[in-house]
């Protein structure tokens, strides 16, 4: 059977989802200049924010992205206002710190209200398509659309609104952008929620195949970080194109090894990356 | 009681050792390492496997335990010499997962999940409980002296001088004709080393390791026992650590006084209350109960 074909597809798909995790978590770096670790508990809250829409609600796959999304970017802006922005002024160091310190303690108040158990999203079940020997569910369809649209919105957002514009303008000269009249706090807030949005709805999308637990986000923290850094941290295509690497690696690094080590493969990607092309593929300009 | 107090210390001088391990690499040379718990699991596995495998006794497995964990941290800090200090963060949280993931599935080697028992400890067969905790504690806390003294040994020399300057400003260290590169990678397999000592002496003590113990968690510990305590200063790092047990452990006492709360719940609510104070001391106090005091220049002879 030849395994490539499908191996590719899988990794196409899984890199598309990954892809908005990634951009969240690197225009967050773009604007505010700090890895915020605070992703992994975000996605956390994004894929159960979506599941209590979905289960308890009743709600489709994509109205209850929505609710990740929101709810995520909410508890975002809300949780750094508090821990992380009085933190900024003391280094990107300190700040990063912090947001691991962060997220432990959102991942736990996720633990406290669902508990440690596996959850599976409410979706109909349907059989997978074949194509040429190829295998693909209608449900990774949809959401490889879903993530798409996302994309979608979010280059048109980046590139023809005034929001947009100002947060490109932050990214790219702080100093500058504040003497032309943009207030970085405010871009700030407006980035974190975008972000973490960003960083729950992609929780929900990755988690959307499998089952969900308050450790979903953790587990792809090392593919997240991947993506972000392979592309070249602070630049939002690169995030996209650095997230189709590792989504694609991932998928191939099982044709010579063992499935758990598959998220290693982001952390040998980061190596590499960093000692031949220290600023990743597509260099550091956010847009 | 006696026996479980004296297990606490123990455990107190084991983050001790971590915080003092850590504070040589981030307190001192500023170099951010999120991988801790990577190296402590480094030297845990390292004596674990040269005591129970080869057989060879436990002062060969706590050297073979700093030799390896110091190797690894000379290689990575030597591999991310050129980065910024937030692709360095990213980079060692990565390899402290790198590390468990290879713990949990190279069954071959460190039988996995399962993890390894019967770890053995120093004279643990001829000594009650009781003794063999009186015994360890005894024996990590003389290593936390060990450590201590030559950490501030460290710090008062002009090598220290040499860290704190390259933490402070690299370029400046550099005009100035030190070896950053050179620095950098001695105070990072340094740091190390003492984190995979606090590995040796954990897996002695409990006789039992398992990947599940190396959670990034412990970092978050260690980070918040040095933050309190004081970053740069290792007075602070051993009283930090102190503190953090004594949180740990105190929360303890206090989750059976809560009602309706299960097991996972309060172990949740007790790493909440971990991260929470964490937040809370760096903008409280960023530098921590004792901050740092750079030793005094020695004054040159009067004339």
């Amino acid at each position: 059977m030849d395994l490539l074909p499908q191996l590719l597809v899988n990794g196409i798909v899984q890199g598309t989802l990954l892809a908005i995790p990634a951009i969240g978590f690197t225009a967050i770096f773009a604007v505010l200049r700090f890895p915020n670790f605070a992703v992994a508990s975000h996605a956390t809250i994004g894929a159960f924010a979506g599941y209590a829409a979905n289960v308890w609600l009743g709600l489709p796959a994509a109205p209850a992205l929505v609710a990740a999304f929101l709810v995520a970017g909410l508890i975002g802006v809300l949780s750094d206002e508090v821990a992380l922005r009085p933190l900024r002024p003391h280094g990107a160091l300190t700040t990063a710190i912090a947001s691991i310190a962060l997220t432990i303690v959102l991942e736990n108040v996720v633990r406290l209200i669902f508990g440690n158990d596996l959850r599976g999203y409410d979706l109909p079940i349907v059989r997978d398509w074949r194509w040429l020997g190829v295998r693909i569910g209608p449900q990774q369809v949809q959401n490889l659309a879903m993530a798409l649209a996302i994309m979608a919105a979010v280059f048109a957002t980046l590139r023809y609104t005034r929001i947009g514009k100002a947060m490109r303008a932050v990214a790219d000269n702080p100093a500058l952008a504040e003497l032309k009249g943009i207030d970085p706090v405010t871009i700030g807030r407006i980035t974190v929620f975008a972000g973490m949005g960003l960083v729950g709805a992609g929780g929900m999308l990755l988690g959307l195949g499998t089952s969900i637990d308050p450790l979903t986000g953790f587990r792809f923290i090392l593919p997240i970080f991947a993506a972000a850094v392979v592309g070249g941290l602070g630049s939002i295509p690169g995030a996209a194109l650095g997230a189709m690497v590792v989504g694609i690696g991932e998928e191939l690094s099982l044709l010579v090894l063992s499935p758990a080590y598959k998220s290693a493969v982001g952390f040998v990607a980061i190596v590499l990356v960093l000692a031949f092309r220290p600023r990743g593929i597509l260099g550091e300009r956010a847009y | 009681m006696e026996s479980y107090l004296l297990a606490t210390l123990t455990f107190a001088g084991i983050y001790a050792l971590l915080a003092l391990g850590l504070n040589v690499i981030w307190g001192m040379a500023g170099m951010i390492n999120l991988g801790m718990a990577g190296f402590f699991a480094l030297g845990a596995y390292a004596s674990a496997l040269t005591t129970t495998a080869l057989g060879l006794p436990i002062a060969a497995g706590v050297a073979a335990a700093m030799a390896l964990a110091a190797l690894c941290g000379g290689a990575l800090s030597r591999l991310t010499l050129n980065l910024r200090g937030d692709y360095l963060a990213i980079v060692t949280l990565g390899f402290g997962e790198l590390i468990r993931l290879i713990a949990a599935n190279e069954i071959w080697l460190t039988n996995g999940s399962d993890g390894i028992p019967g770890i053995p400890g120093p004279m643990r067969a001829d000594l009650t409980p009781l003794q063999f905790n009186a015994l360890s504690c005894a024996l990590v806390l003389t290593a936390v002296a060990v450590v201590w003294v030559v950490a501030e040994r460290l710090r008062r020399s002009p090598y220290g001088r040499v860290l704190r300057a390259l933490r402070d400003d690299d370029v400046a260290a550099a005009v100035a004709g030190k070896s950053v590169r050179r620095f950098k990678v001695q105070a990072f397999a340094l740091g190390a080393g003492v984190l995979g000592l606090a590995g040796a002496a954990y897996a002695h003590f409990t006789s039992y390791i398992a990947p599940d113990i190396f959670r990034p968690l412990l970092t978050i510990y260690i980070f918040l026992a040095l933050t309190a305590g004081g970053t740069g200063n290792n007075a602070g790092a051993v009283l930090g650590a102190a503190l953090v047990i004594a949180i740990l452990e105190g929360s303890r006492f206090v989750e059976p006084m809560i009602p309706h709360l299960n097991g996972a719940q309060g172990a949740a609510l007790r790493e909440i209350l971990i991260g929470g104070t964490l937040i809370l001391v760096m903008r409280l106090r960023p530098q921590g109960i004792l901050a740092e005091r750079p030793p005094e220049p020695e004054r040159a002879a009067q004339p």
